[in-house]
């Protein structure tokens, strides 16, 4: 069980965490009133809902950084069996990258990693 | 062993809590919190199972990339909860007709899993076992050689999701001033300046 020290950190930090939590809620002073919980904003009343919408380009980067992502963890097996898989291993992951590098070119070309 | 099977009762029942409060918490996007909770313990269960590599993509691709995505689903959707949660009688019956499918789905699956009259070679691991070549080299002796066809067609499928992402998405504003490296870069003084004798009274 070469885990055990990774699952005593992780009773560690789950058990500060909740130590935290539970102490602000037992030991800190709390009178709420309406006014003191209602919503402002810089003082004013709330202009309108938080939940408002935002630009789509967010999820653009976002989706983005996800292909990337996979790429990456597609990597990882490469690397460690790479000594056992010869060549055709080796140039189908080339093949792998040349596609997505592909794509890469295509947004770079296209502007989508700037903001604008 | 015993340390083993408590982590194991840990994490299954913190999946499983957290796989409920997904669906019952009243705002979505603690619904995402919950799942983002019920993946980590999903990770833990497969470390458990000696699937440290699964148990790592599950960390950084779901927790780190999907889950934000699913937040920014559920923040971009501006539904207005009140009248959807009205409307609940409405939706029940897809609902429980969903959820019978997939019950019906995994049923099979267990059957197949069980009974099938070849379950045992089908079910025999095609990668070598787990004491003598550890999960992330044999993910990587089987998907780069054996199945290269697909590890090509991911490729290809990522390179689809890239380029319908930013055809979908890309709204360049065409007003404004953007800055060109390359242009910046091979300016030279001599079509920068301009050098005008000025006389002395007189503007240009």
């Amino acid at each position: 069980m070469q885990y055990l020290p990774i699952l005593i950190f992780l009773g560690l930090a789950i058990a500060l965490g909740l130590i935290l939590i539970l102490a602000a809620i037992i030991v800190a002073v709390s009178n709420p009133d309406s006014e003191k919980t209602s919503a402002y904003e810089c003082g004013f009343n709330a202009f309108d809902d938080a939940r408002m919408k935002f630009d789509v380009r967010f999820y653009l980067v976002a989706i983005l950084f996800i292909i990337f992502d996979l790429e990456v963890a597609f990597l990882f097996p490469w690397a460690v069996s790479f000594k056992d898989i010869g060549m055709v291993g080796f140039w189908s992951m080339m093949v792998f990258l040349g596609v997505l590098t592909i794509g890469f070119a295509y947004e770079w070309k296209k502007g989508a990693l700037e903001w604008d | 062993m015993e340390i083993a099977a408590l982590a194991f009762y840990f994490f299954a029942v913190i999946a499983i809590i957290s796989a409920v409060f997904v669906t019952l918490s009243r705002h979505p996007v603690h619904s995402v919190l919950w799942l983002i909770l019920a993946f980590i313990s999903s990770a833990g269960l497969f470390v458990l199972l000696g699937a440290e590599f699964l148990a790592m993509l599950l960390i950084i691709i779901y927790v780190g990339a999907v889950a934000v995505l699913f937040l920014f689903v559920v923040m971009m959707l501006n539904v207005d909860f009140a009248a959807l949660k009205a409307d609940m009688a409405k939706f029940l019956p897809i609902g429980l007709l969903m959820g019978i499918i997939i019950l019906i789905e995994l049923g099979l699956v267990f059957g197949d899993w069980n009974f099938a009259s070849n379950s045992l070679e089908l079910r025999a691991a095609i990668t070598p076992p787990i004491e003598d070549i550890h999960n992330t080299q044999a993910l990587g002796l089987l998907i780069y050689d054996d199945f290269i066809y697909l590890f090509q067609a991911a490729g290809l499928i990522l390179l689809v999701a890239m380029i319908g992402a930013i055809v979908l998405t890309m709204r360049h504003r065409t007003n404004i001033k953007r800055q060109n490296v390359m242009e910046q870069m091979s300016r030279d003084p001599s079509s920068a300046l301009e050098l005008k004798e000025v006389e002395s009274g007189k503007g240009i």
